[in-house]
């Protein structure tokens, strides 16, 4: 895919400020990209908004116009819904909208608003992301099905819970010079074994916090950057999506996401790069074990493999594939809907080198995943440096 | 749901499959391709075939995975820790609580056998495991 350019980005601070509106955090975050951008509002012809539970966190339906109206955007506004895959599946709608020539400037982006509710509320909002018949009435939550998930990925290739730890210290290490992350401070590995344990195998530090927060991207094309004389370096080069179905049990293999494995390849494909030139990956780490089943879902390691990198040093800021350099969901937050919005912010930030930890990024190509779910879902972005 | 109340609207396809299950008279929905699903289907997930029928279900299968719940949501905060399985049952896999047995007790490859109960805490119907064999096989 070729002419697609990232303009402008912005995210709200993520952590817990329940007190804030919906429509207070996007609009700061629209209004940080346009600001980075340098681009009018009155210019914007579209807006892709991800938003998962608000429907419940806040009693408000049909939220893609208020948040428009928020940003100052006078355009129409489409919200996408696809659990905490939302915000990448707006930002594939931004950037599949300006591809095919149909518009030129789009702000595509998602905010979530999650500490308002009691926990146990919150709780039961996000595993309604689950089937509600054959798994929430079985009392499968949000931690619990990736339980399922880490049990089966052990009985089949091993690994142990220390492995995950090191994902988790791996990711906390990295949210510490990020201004922008709910937690930064680092832990360790004794510390993330011993937390209470949520869903059996994974702990509490196994497991990404609730999150308020927000995140907006200025999407344009690239003859508009050239005619307005915008500084946007970095290109959005692939873009891919991967469904599969929505219960584990209707699955082959509980430990395996075939829905990453689908948008890698088409986002591969469409970037025409290889997995050998990626220089930095975020991966949608809502617990330690879906970064380890998103990085061999996406080609760089085979299966079974990847329950090990972070301990043998290859994903962590100085190692051969740096992952969730951000810090990722685990420790940088996990706003849902904003989420997907959020990684490719970052990946811009470290690609263009106005990020914390920009200087671990060796090389011009970023991958960003983003999965809903457990992985029914999932939206791939290739990110270059083009200027 | 089941008594909850003359007002209580069914969900078709689903209530009658637990009705069954309840019975021990359960089954599975197969396609002329040999492919296997629960209902409510109108066709086969991975053919689209419209011609489903109704297979017995055997009565007990064997657990793929499980984990034990230290946070549950309102409808199940009463009730932790609990248990909850993936059991693959013949030519399906079936999601469900296990019940009657210690949670250490509870292994992948144990045989379970899937029936219908209640939650206490919301009278919904829901699958429930009980051991036939609890030891791996």
């Amino acid at each position: 895919m070729e002419g697609v350019r990232v303009a402008g980005v912005g995210l709200t601070h993520f952590g817990q400020t329940p007190d804030r509106t919906g429509r207070e955090l996007f609009a700061e975050a629209a209004e940080a990209a346009l600001a980075d951008a340098g681009v009018d509002r009155e210019a914007v012809a579209e807006l892709h908004y991800g938003n998962f539970m608000g429907a419940l966190g806040e009693r408000q339906g049909h939220q893609a116009p208020l948040m428009a109206e928020a940003a100052g955007l006078s355009c129409p506004a489409t919200r996408y819904e696809l659990a905490c895959a939302s915000a990448g599946a707006a930002v594939r709608g931004a950037v599949r909208a300006i591809a095919a020539g149909q518009a030129d400037v789009v702000v595509a982006g998602g905010m979530e608003r999650m500490t308002n509710r009691a926990i146990e509320e919150t709780t039961e909002a996000l595993a309604i992301a689950a089937d509600e018949l054959f798994e929430v009435r079985a009392g499968v939550t949000f931690p619990g099905a990736y339980a399922l998930m880490a049990r089966s990925y052990f009985e089949e290739f091993g690994g142990e819970r220390e492995d995950l730890a090191h994902v988790a210290v791996k990711n906390h290490e990295n949210a510490v010079p990020n201004e922008y992350a709910q937690y930064r401070k680092a832990i360790t590995v004794e510390q993330a074994l011993s937390a209470p344990i949520i869903a059996e195998p994974l702990g509490l530090y196994d497991s990404c916090p609730v999150t308020d927060g927000a995140s907006a991207l200025v999407v344009v094309s690239e003859a508009y950057a050239e005619a307005n004389e915008l500084d946007a370096s970095v290109a959005i080069v692939g873009s891919g999506q991967g469904g599969d179905a929505l219960a584990l049990q209707s699955r082959g293999d509980p430990a395996r996401t075939p829905a990453t494995d689908a948008a890698a390849m088409e986002a591969f494909a469409d970037a025409g790069v290889g997995r050998g030139d990626v220089a930095a990956v975020e991966v949608h780490d809502c617990f330690t074990i879906a970064e380890v089943c998103a990085l061999e879902g996406l080609g760089f390691y085979d299966y079974g493999e990847a329950v090990g990198a972070a301990r043998r040093g290859e994903t962590t800021a100085d190692g051969d594939l740096p992952v969730n350099l951000s810090g990722g969901l685990k420790a940088k937050g996990h706003p849902v809907g904003a989420t997907g919005g959020s990684q490719v912010v970052e990946m811009t930030r470290l690609l263009r080198g106005d990020h914390p930890n920009a200087d671990a990024v060796d090389g011009t190509v970023g991958l960003t995943h983003n999965a809903g779910g457990t992985v029914a879902s999932a939206v791939v972005h290739l990110l270059e440096v083009v200027e | 749901m089941t008594d909850a109340g003359d007002s209580e609207i069914r969900d078709r396809g689903y209530d009658d499959w637990l009705d069954a299950l309840e019975t021990g008279d359960g089954y599975l929905l197969r396609c002329p391709n040999n492919h296997a699903s629960l209902p409510p289907r109108l066709v086969c997930p991975d053919c689209g075939s419209d011609d489903l029928t109704e297979e017995a279900l055997p009565a007990s299968g064997e657990i793929v995975t499980y984990t034990v719940v230290h946070l549950g949501t309102r409808e199940f905060n009463d009730q932790t820790p609990y248990v909850t399985a993936i059991a693959a049952v013949g030519d399906v896999r079936i999601t469900g609580l296990v019940r009657e047995v210690d949670a250490e007790s509870v292994d992948v490859g144990a045989s379970v056998e899937p029936t219908v109960d209640k939650n206490p805490q919301t009278s919904d119907r829901v699958v429930v495991f009980r051991p036939s064999n609890m030891i791996p096989e």
